[in-house]
């Protein structure tokens, strides 16, 4: 993993949310390929975090550079530039519950490129046949199940192939069999698209089944604890608190 | 020593014993369940404090029927009395259940700073935070402002993105929906005026005049005033609750880390339809609270049709609807930026987004009424 070259790169990050600071030095990289996962307790900051990755929220103190560029001190246009190389899957879907399927797929490349209509509704009936959803392009959001809104934001979040994608939870609110489903698709579409990945989750099986490179948040100390390929930290855990996280809690008496 | 008092209830029962000096013993029989009469941990402090200092206090439950969390909360108050007392509590004669509880109850230390403290702040600080909080929203509200007309420049010069049928959809929400209630009010409007101002001008045979004020009144304040306030309660509270809702959804999210502005996308549309139909409002309003007037003057006060218009035509001019309709557009402003501010500040939960629409009505009914305060000063001092 170590001859890959970072893709983002969390320098020194300390967020806060006015004097209450979430996490302090917070270090570490993305490599290029990677399905990279952010975990932690509830509450840690897992989501804060990806949003002050994306740009949504700005950090107290730190750096978060794509590949050279410092996002946070760049020029808005290179922010803008940035932004369009990235896809985000957010927790609830975020479909844009006014317009259709299709409709909302279809506005990123209306945004960005110069296609002709017929052109953009072939890229959005694709997009929806990678994450099984072929023939739903008129349904609007609140006409389909919780698992077909987060599919249908995926292929939203596919539009315009980027380069990186984000996922915050994933399998919140989904049943065993689709969370699984989606797993399969995350880990899919790196292997095909070569997209770097960056997930927040707290679930166990998605962090051993797609991951191969982590951080570890932890609410107490309030800054990372470990990072790394999570199989490996089950195996050799730096911290008995990640043990913990990792085996379920199962093993109590070594984490006292 | 054996004497035994007991404590007789309804369904609860509690019995006391010393099988020797330093000892007490429990016995509790009966129900403890909730809704059913409970023995007070009090008369187990009075037994306590009563005769020789105890060492240990014994638990007899062979007769206990069923029980539930009546029991436990009166077991830790006991448990509680008898840690500061020192005393020890022999748990073997309860239940097994219980004791598990009991045991699951303690096994998490209260966290001591977990609770949040009722701090009561100095006078000062109170005052100080509140005018930090109001700087915050007039700079909030300022900040809004001025992205708003930077969206609105760049809809002038063709740049803005928002979708035409967004548009559309807007200015039918809040133009051709909006009639029916802006009829009813402003004739309602109109013929409250025109009543309230015939019997005053009837004491001196004026009762023509009502023609005069309705037409004024109107035209001038009422038509845009009403709808500017409809709008308000219809328009605005519906605009923060829809950008509200899109926030909590994330889809807020979604369009920013799209590189599409929300400023464009939502609240531009919005604005620009009701800059363009609360004009049109408004002189519709006007045209119907002067028909109000009409129907009182000519129903009830015997002037004729003829002399009701004649009336009203000469009492006014394109002045006074100008003054109205420009009025008008600019609570249009206000409805929308407010309402649209209101839904962008809006939190991330489902009760934030009934905030936002209260205080979008609220924040631009206040606002209307003071700009027309202004309004009628200024026009005053140029005369018009």
């Amino acid at each position: 993993m170590n001859n890959k070259e970072p893709h983002i790169t969390v320098h020194d990050l300390t967020m806060a949310y006015g004097d209450f600071v979430l996490m302090r030095d917070l270090n570490f990289s993305v490599n290029r390929g990677d399905i990279f996962i952010v975990m932690g307790g509830s509450g840690c900051g897992k989501s804060t975090l990806m949003r002050i990755m994306v740009g949504l929220k700005s950090p107290a103190k730190g750096q978060v550079y794509y590949g050279d560029v410092s996002f946070w001190e760049t020029s808005p246009e290179q922010q803008e530039q940035i932004i369009q190389n990235v896809g985000i899957l957010y927790q609830s879907g975020a479909l844009w519950s006014s317009m259709t399927l299709a409709e909302n797929i279809a506005l990123p490349l209306e945004q960005y490129t110069d296609l002709s209509p017929s052109q953009i509704g072939e890229i959005v009936s694709l997009k929806l046949s990678l994450v099984g959803l072929a023939g739903f392009e008129e349904f609007y959001p609140s006409e389909i199940s919780g698992g077909m809104k987060k599919r249908a934001g995926l292929a939203r979040a596919m539009a315009l192939d980027p380069d990186i994608l984000f996922f915050d939870e994933p399998s919140a609110g989904l049943d065993p069999i689709s969370a699984r489903l989606l797993d399969d698709l995350i880990k899919e579409l790196s292997e095909s698209l070569g997209a770097t990945i960056v997930v927040v989750t707290h679930e166990l099986a998605s962090i051993f089944a797609i991951g191969n490179n982590s951080v570890f948040l932890d609410v107490d100390s309030r800054t990372m604890i470990a990072s790394g390929d999570p199989k490996e930290l089950v195996a050799n855990p730096p911290d008995p608190k990640v043990h913990r996280f990792l085996t379920r809690g199962e093993d109590k008496e070594a984490a006292k | 020593m054996d004497t035994t008092t007991g404590v007789i209830t309804s369904s609860g029962d509690l019995a006391f014993s010393r099988p020797r000096e330093n000892s007490l013993a429990l016995r509790l029989a009966g129900d403890w369940t909730i809704g059913k009469v409970i023995p007070s941990p009090e008369e187990v402090q009075k037994q306590v404090d009563s005769g020789q200092p105890l060492q240990r206090i014994t638990f007899d439950t062979n007769e206990l029927g069923s029980w539930d969390s009546v029991l436990i909360t009166f077991l830790l108050k006991v448990f509680d009395q008898c840690s500061k007392r020192q005393i020890d509590v022999d748990r073997s004669g309860l239940p097994e259940g219980v004791r598990r509880l009991l045991d699951l109850a303690a096994a998490v230390p209260e966290k001591k700073d977990a609770r949040k403290m009722a701090l009561r702040e100095p006078f000062l600080v109170q005052v100080g935070k509140a005018g930090m909080d109001i700087a915050r929203q007039v700079t909030g509200m300022t900040t809004f402002l001025g992205e708003a007309t930077i969206a609105f420049g760049r809809f002038l010069v063709g740049k803005a993105k928002f979708r035409r049928t967004d548009l559309w959809l807007t200015l039918q929400q809040c133009g051709a929906d909006a009639l029916p209630i802006v009829s009813l009010i402003s004739f309602l409007v109109g013929l409250i005026l025109a009543f309230v101002g015939a019997v005053q001008l009837a004491l001196f045979g004026a009762q023509i005049y009502i023609a005069n004020l309705v037409g004024i009144a109107m035209a001038r304040e009422m038509g845009a005033i009403m709808t500017a306030i409809i709008m308000a309660g219809r328009t605005g509270a519906a605009f923060a609750a829809q950008i509200g809702t899109m926030q909590v959804n994330e889809e807020v999210d979604a369009l920013t880390t799209m590189g599409i502005s929300p400023m464009e996308f939502l609240v531009l549309p919005r604005m620009l339809a009701l800059i363009l139909m609360m004009p049109l409002l408004c002189l519709y309003s006007d045209l119907v609270g002067i028909l109000g007037g009409f129907v009182v003057g000519t129903g009830m006060f015997d002037i004729s049709f003829t002399q009701y218009m004649g009336q009203t035509k000469a009492s006014l001019n394109l002045t006074q609807f100008g003054i109205g309709v420009f009025k008008s557009a600019i609570y249009g402003v206000v409805v929308a930026i407010t309402g649209c501010l209101r839904g962008m500040e809006c939190g991330r939960s489902a009760s934030a987004v009934g905030d936002a629409a209260t205080s979008a009505v609220v924040t631009s009914i206040v606002l209307i009424i003071v700009l027309d305060g202004i309004f009628a000063v200024v026009t005053n001092i140029i005369g018009i």
